[in-house]
């Protein structure tokens, strides 16, 4: 299999790259939800996040990633303590993987050739301090959602079926990707998802010209187009890790906070899960840009990608909720 | 070169590049019915130089991408997988593709993205205009064919020999492709309002596959026109705006063997201006290219195409069994719980001395079923003015009657009233006679017309049900004299502008609509509005209810 197209050799779409960003400074932000036309560089961007993403240290061989010897669960029937790094996992859910896949089962291996109960772990264990990419998420099946729902809701997994009960945690940021018209996502869902951006096909002829360019050197140069982008998509790591630090020394002055709060009253946004989004997320973006201290800058720019998925649809607004929240925003922040 | 305005002659040209460029160009869409003519096209598919796999929309995802095979590992006591079709890198010969569900579109689409070496041939043997492929799976394949209308007598043998397929293949990377034809390819998808990404990046792949084939060492003119024509034609969405009168030499197309023999130093050899690009595409259109994108519009709002789709446990396609509780109506599948009670039969024996099969209700596995929803009849009703009362009445005895047909369709039926200053929902979906006969009674009319507020809460509760998996129909009966603005005020021209708005989006929801006319003379504004919904308009003057719903029976189709 070939690598993944590099995420630093994305033409443009800036406020998609800059979502997946923000999550990796700040996991908690919870999950980015990219929704738009077919052909725009969404799966190419989830799938090339996982380069970016700085490593995990986590025992060896845990199946859910713990950090420590003391995190890992008893049925892993681990012996080793050895920590070591690895990549952050970025696990695709496919859409009709069945919930035996998703949550774990019964290891069948084990059941038919020892007669013994044992678990294997699904692919939420797997995603477990890292990534679970959903493509085509508005196609889901409903149960899935629910799962899903269920489990991001109190980050843990529970799996409990004739003797078997196993809990384990199940923390990971979603990754959403889809056509919203082939279907349109449950309100929850959307919900859970902190960050949400709209993607559509460049305009400008240069640009499309050099998106044709890269994906043709992709292509037909693979080994030389890698060593060339491969280095640029380490530097963003770099600056992620930095970012990392510098967050937690950034100052969040009381008046951006009233800033923030008047914005999302302004809108109407339901629940607070939108103040605290955006709140985290402006401070990502602030880390990011190096700054020490959060401004209205700040919100302003990343105010459309963490709020316009709360909004009410209005259906007389054919502009869509992003437009709504960009006039909002000048009103509010002037 | 072949010419390409015969479609048989575009499908042969397209699979002798596929067979160049099998890992690039994605694959080939064939819409044909099953015959002579596709049968020749698909024995061609030898000359592609990766295996078959033939593929049906029905497929599992074990047979699909392997699995554990349950049957061998109790036989040998040791896991024994089994290896799934796209294990390998293959030709998906997807059989039947207008059919295939989108779950397992997004599946292969994944699949195809991993760059693993699938290509796929889609055999689309759709009918109608509205059945088609999967968007996803469409717009991963380079090209598309239409073989509906070639006869026996035009079907051509395939022209490349193996031998210089394979020559070409191994001449693909060297191919040059100048910087010019990318900006040139760019510039025609932006002509025909072609927005997705791959599409250039296929035409690029299609034309250094082109002219690997011809054995050329840089992309020139002809490949660039090939490969536009293949793979742009099928993607338009709108003509180029008629170039400016300017050249009134336009070159004929005949010229362009000529500009093709002219030396490629330099890439300077490509010259073909974007007018003959754009006429190679245009030579292709269908005719009646307009007409098709103003319906498929029409389609995108409604979905897939494919109706309306609900899941249930009754009747209806079979869909891939899930665990649950026996009861309330629901079949086992014998088979899926068979299936998942073998893995623990060794623990289970072992713990009991019992002998035979164990199993649990944790086993039980249920059939499910995907059926076409039911409808919900949504009727609002104008309750406002002087006259409303006997139009209500008539509203009233019309929503009965429906009732009693829907109880025999499995319709349901809801009633919004709108009067005064807002609208107010009457009756939530339902099938029940007597509850719907009670809140009818007590429906009272008078005040203004808020058309507005009125297709508001019609568009509510429609959003509501199909998110229950109903399929929802509006059916407005009204004079059309909207006087009260959404926001609740008397203003008569803001009160028309927002019930179009109103219908505007109702339409873009993908809700059926009909527009019943109840005043005495038919009004041009209720037209306008059926027209905007995209619905059909009955003008009834003093409607009654048995023609009332004689008419709307009638245009609902049944």
């Amino acid at each position: 299999m070939k690598q993944p197209f590099p995420f630093s050799a994305i033409v443009g779409q800036d406020e998609m790259k800059l979502a997946m960003i923000l999550t990796a400074i700040d996991p908690s932000i919870g999950g980015v939800l990219v929704f738009g036309d077919r052909g725009t560089g969404k799966s190419t961007a989830v799938r090339a996040l996982a380069a970016l993403l700085p490593p995990i240290t986590a025992v060896e061989g845990c199946p859910v990633n713990s950090e420590t010897p003391a995190e890992v669960p008893d049925w892993a029937g681990l012996d080793t303590r050895r920590v070591a790094e690895r990549p952050t996992p970025v696990i695709d859910l496919p859409l009709g993987a069945t919930e035996d896949r998703v949550t774990g089962a019964l290891d069948i291996e084990k059941a038919l050739t020892k007669g013994e109960k044992a678990f294997q772990p699904g692919l939420l264990a797997r995603a477990n301090r890292g990534y679970l990419y959903i493509d085509e998420v508005n196609l889901l099946e409903d149960h899935i959602v629910d799962l899903l729902l269920d489990v991001a809701a109190s980050g843990e997994n529970v799996v409990e079926r004739e003797g078997l009960s196993i809990r384990h945690p199940a923390r990971f940021v979603l990754v959403g990707s889809g056509n919203p018209e082939e279907g349109e996502l449950r309100p929850q869902l959307i919900d859970r998802f902190g960050l949400s951006v709209e993607v559509a096909s460049p305009k400008e002829i240069d640009t499309r010209v050099e998106v044709i360019r890269r994906r043709d050197a992709y292509d037909t140069d693979h080994a030389a187009f890698m060593l060339r982008w491969q280095a640029e998509d380490a530097a963003i790591r770099d600056r992620i890790l930095t970012a990392r630090k510098g967050l937690k020394e950034l100052r969040t002055p009381d008046k951006t906070l009233t800033d923030v709060a008047g914005l999302c009253l302004a809108l109407g946004s339901d629940g607070l899960r939108g103040e605290l989004t955006l709140l985290k997320a402006a401070r990502a973006y602030a880390a990011w840009r190096d700054d020490t201290a959060l401004g209205r800058a700040h919100l302003r720019d990343v105010a459309g990608m963490a709020l316009r998925h709360r909004l009410r649809r209005d259906p007389l607004d054919e502009a869509g909720s992003g437009t709504r929240v960009a006039r909002i925003v000048e009103e509010v922040l002037g | 070169m072949a010419d390409l305005t015969a479609p048989f002659a575009r499908a042969t040209t397209a699979l002798a590049l596929l067979a160049v460029d099998p890992g690039g160009l994605g694959g080939l869409a064939i819409r044909a019915r099953s015959g002579p003519v596709r049968d020749a096209l698909v024995a061609m598919l030898a000359v592609l130089p990766v295996p078959l796999a033939r593929l049906h929309p029905a497929m599992t995802d074990e047979a699909l991408f392997g699995g554990l095979d349950l049957s061998a590992t109790l036989a040998h006591g040791g896991v024994v997988m089994n290896r799934g079709l796209l294990a390998d890198p293959s030709a998906l010969c997807l059989a039947m593709a207008e059919r295939c569900p989108a779950q397992m579109a997004a599946r292969l689409a994944l699949a195809m993205d991993e760059g693993r070496g699938h290509l796929l041939i889609a055999l689309d043997e759709g009918a109608e205009a509205d059945e088609g492929l999967p968007p996803a799976l469409a717009e991963r394949m380079a090209f598309s064919v239409d073989l509906s209308d070639v006869a026996l007598g035009d079907v051509t043998g395939f022209g490349p020999e193996p031998e210089e397929l394979a020559a070409a293949r191994a001449a693909l990377s060297s191919v040059i492709v100048p910087d010019e034809a990318v900006v040139q390819v760019v510039e025609v998808c932006a002509a025909f309002g072609i927005a997705t990404a791959r599409a250039p990046v296929f035409a690029m792949r299609a034309a250094r596959a082109n002219a690997a084939l011809a054995g050329r060492e840089a992309v020139e003119a002809s490949d660039l026109e090939v490969a536009v024509a293949l793979t742009l034609a099928h993607r338009a969405t709108q003509l180029p705006e008629p170039a400016p009168e300017e050249e009134p030499e336009t070159p004929p197309p005949e010229s362009q063997p000529d500009e093709g023999e002219r030396q490629e130093a330099e890439g300077e050899g490509l010259t073909l201006p974007d007018e003959l690009l754009l006429e190679a595409v245009r030579a292709l259109l269908p005719d009646d290219l307009l007409a098709r994108l103003a319906g498929r519009k029409a389609r995108a709002a409604r979905g897939s195409g494919s109706g309306a789709a609900k899941k249930g446990n009754r009747r209806g396609r079979p869909l891939p069994p899930r665990a649950g509780r026996l009861g309330d109506g629901a079949r086992i599948d014998l088979v899926a719980t068979l299936r998942a009670a073998a893995p623990w039969q060794t623990i289970r024996a072992s713990a009991s001395d019992r002998a035979g099969l164990h199993i649990r209700t944790g086993d039980i596995r249920l059939k499910r079923f995907e059926d076409k929803s039911d409808r919900v009849l949504i009727f609002a009703v104008d309750a406002s003015g002087s006259a409303a009362l006997a139009r209500l009445a008539e509203a009233k005895g019309a929503v009965e009657l429906l009732l009693a047909q829907a109880y025999a369709r499995r319709d349901h039926v809801a009633l919004i009233a709108f009067r005064g200053t807002g609208a107010e929902i009457l009756l939530p979906p339902t099938r029940s006679l007597v509850q719907t006969k009670r809140r009818l009674a007590a429906l009272p009319g008078g005040g203004g017309t808020p058309l507005a507020a009125g297709l508001r809460a019609a568009m509510e509760l429609a959003d509501h049900a199909r998110r229950r998996g109903l399929t929802p129909t509006v059916v407005i009966l009204t004079d059309g004299r909207a006087n009260i603005a959404l926001s609740g005020e008397a203003n008569r021209p803001q009160a028309a502008q927002d019930a179009q708005g109103m219908a505007r989006a109702l339409a873009s929801a993908g809700v059926e609509a009909l527009v019943i006319d109840t005043g005495n003379r038919p009004e041009a504004a209720l037209k306008v509005l059926s027209d905007i919904l995209g619905g059909t308009y009955l003008p009834m003057p003093r409607a009654d209810a048995k023609r009332l719903s004689g008419a709307v029976s009638a245009a609902l189709g049944d």
